[in-house]
């Protein structure tokens, strides 16, 4: 059978419509010589050899499941994720990234993204939530795009907070490059003990969006309320990135007054899978819900009286306003965002809350002890979540090295992205992490240092 | 049949413009057409310099968004801020309550009598 449903008779009626004679006449604006390139491919092979030159090549991988004990995080953690999750996810039913385009007729998709909107709108302490977009960081530069829109080029600047996630600030920066956009206050220069409060005086009356992490890139906790509140005096909003596990404990930023919440939600029972595809949250107040870009879904009743799901609100995507549209996203992550649903669901409020307790407590037990290592010391004072920064005696480069030969994947080299970092290791640890891993990294750093 | 009053000028995109007040507004055929107004963003602020044609406020029905211009240019000497409160007011007072912003010096470049928009919304219903 074919897949293509045109007959011949109606491909030539469309041919004709255009006024073109045959399907070769369309690529005409193509040279000839790169239409069919010759490409330099070994013989075919049938499946079964096909098949195990495949897992010959995926054995080279190590995973954080069977091969290494990692302390890595720097914006991905590794969490455990119940089977369910991955269960529901493989169901014929869900399994596409993305919403239909006759949406009423999936109400099962429909309440999933419903679900996942009221979780993460609870989470963050926000009022509503998109469908998700990519990752965190292109949420965090949706943040940038919508508080531009908002103020509609009349405020032409961003203030970044250095301890953002460098890639974050990287994203940011390349989707940004195309307006008039000053995206300012995170210089190589900036202090980084410095509390939030210290970007203060960079707000002013053209700042459109103010953007800090929480807890930010090297693990630490602050209040914003206070940073919030003087950016609100000068009439900029204010975004916080955050990390979704921590949300469970500390206060949200919905209660410290922020307009936008964005983050990665792979923490929510979505593998580290070398990279992708992960989860961006995004959610906001009320008020802004049409500057939103993105999906709304709605629940409501039908005729007969039985609750039913809609597709509340596209109003900011490209198919209604056209070259208006203030965000090229009309995709979601609808898969990611339903494992984030489904995790959230099956962990519970008091499960969530015991998965973040355990990574506190765990990072505190590993700080603390690799701290008694001579020529080691915590680079921050300030309270931290699942993260820190650790001062070193030696290159981390080096020290990573040595780890990883006695099977550890170590922590996030700083100086890579912080010249006055170097000599950093930031390191993660979570519930996945025994007592004997991390008495076993402080053994073979101490080992490193030794050498 | 729509309500076209007199008084007013009127543009091919279907904003009204009263010469006497120099407000500005969407007109009765245009409600109809949208159906349920949801929400109204006015896009322009006082003091601003607006030309004929220059998009001016974005409206959200049930069915569609659309964006509205501005018929006449001129400096934006007032914005109904009451407006994005009252969306619905489009509907059911397009004449009165629901005017978008006033217009000091309108410049009126080409815009038809009632007699004549009325033709024209007659012929696009065909």
């Amino acid at each position: 059978m074919t897949y293509i449903p045109i007959s011949p008779k109606e491909r030539d009626e469309m041919l004709q419509a255009v006024g073109v004679k045959s399907l070769d006449d369309l690529f005409e604006a193509i040279p000839a010589r790169v239409r069919f390139p010759k490409l330099n491919l070994p013989p075919a092979l049938t499946e079964m050899e096909a098949a195990s030159l495949l897992d010959e090549l995926a054995s080279a991988n190590e995973n954080v499941r069977s091969d290494l004990v990692s302390f890595l995080g720097a914006g991905m953690y590794n969490h455990y994720i119940p089977a369910v999750v991955d269960h529901i996810l493989r169901r014929g039913e869900f399994y596409t990234a993305y919403t239909p385009y006759q949406p009423e007729i999936s109400q099962g998709t429909l309440q999933a993204i419903f679900e996942y909107q009221s979780l993460m709108a609870a989470l963050t302490g926000m009022e509503l939530s998109n469908a998700s977009h990519y990752d965190g960081a292109t949420a965090a530069a949706e943040a940038v795009n919508m508080a531009f829109a908002n103020f509609r080029g009349k405020r032409r600047k961003v203030v970044l907070s250095a301890s953002i996630h460098p890639q974050y600030r990287e994203v940011i920066r390349t989707y940004t490059q195309g307006i008039d956009l000053t995206v300012t206050g995170d210089d190589s220069a900036a202090d980084l003990q410095a509390s939030p409060e210290a970007l203060i005086p960079q707000i002013d009356s053209n700042t459109a969006l103010v953007l800090v992490q929480y807890p930010d890139f090297f693990g630490r906790v602050f209040d914003y309320t206070r940073l919030i509140e003087a950016a609100h005096a000068q009439g900029a909003w204010v975004c916080v990135i955050a990390n979704p596990t921590a949300l469970a404990l500390l206060k949200t930023p919905g209660a410290m007054g922020a307009d936008i919440v964005v983050g990665e939600g792979q923490p929510l029972g979505i593998p580290l899978w070398y990279g992708g595809p992960s989860l961006g949250f995004f959610t906001t107040k009320k008020q802004y819900v049409h500057k939103m870009a993105g999906r709304l879904v709605g629940e409501t009743v039908d005729t007969r009286g039985q609750k039913g799901y809609v597709l509340t609100l596209t109003a900011r995507e490209q198919h209604i306003k056209r070259e208006k549209a203030t965000s090229n996203i009309c995709s979601n992550q609808g898969l990611m965002a339903l494992a984030s649903a489904v995790y959230l669901s099956v962990v519970g409020k008091s499960g969530l809350k015991q998965v973040a307790n355990l990574c506190y407590q765990k990072a505190h037990y590993a700080a603390s002890e690799l701290s008694k290592l001579p020529g080691v010391g915590l680079c921050f004072s300030q309270p931290f979540f699942h993260e820190f920064a650790l001062c070193l005696p030696k290159p981390a480069e080096e020290i990573n090295a040595h780890l990883l030969e006695h099977g550890i994947l170590g922590g996030y080299d700083l100086g890579q992205e912080y010249p006055s970092l170097k000599n950093h290791l930031l390191v993660a640890v979570t519930e996945m992490n025994t007592k004997e891993e991390i008495d076993m990294l402080v053994e073979v750093l101490k080992e490193a240092l030794d050498e | 049949m729509s309500n076209t009053p007199s008084t007013l000028k009127y543009a091919k995109s279907d904003e009204w413009f009263d010469p006497a007040s120099g407000k500005v507004g969407l007109s009765d055929y245009a409600q109809g057409q949208l159906s349920d107004i949801v929400f109204v963003e006015i896009t322009v602020s006082v003091g601003d310099t607006v030309s004929a044609g220059q998009a001016i406020a974005s409206v959200e029905s049930v069915k569609a968004a659309s964006d509205v211009y501005s018929p006449v240019s001129g400096k934006v000497v007032a914005v109904n801020e009451a407006l994005a409160d009252a969306p619905e007011s489009i509907n059911s007072d397009p004449y009165g309550a629901a005017w978008f912003i006033q217009v000091e010096g309108g410049k009126d470049a080409g815009l038809m009598d009632a007699g004549a928009y009325d033709a024209d919304c007659a012929a696009r219903a065909h």
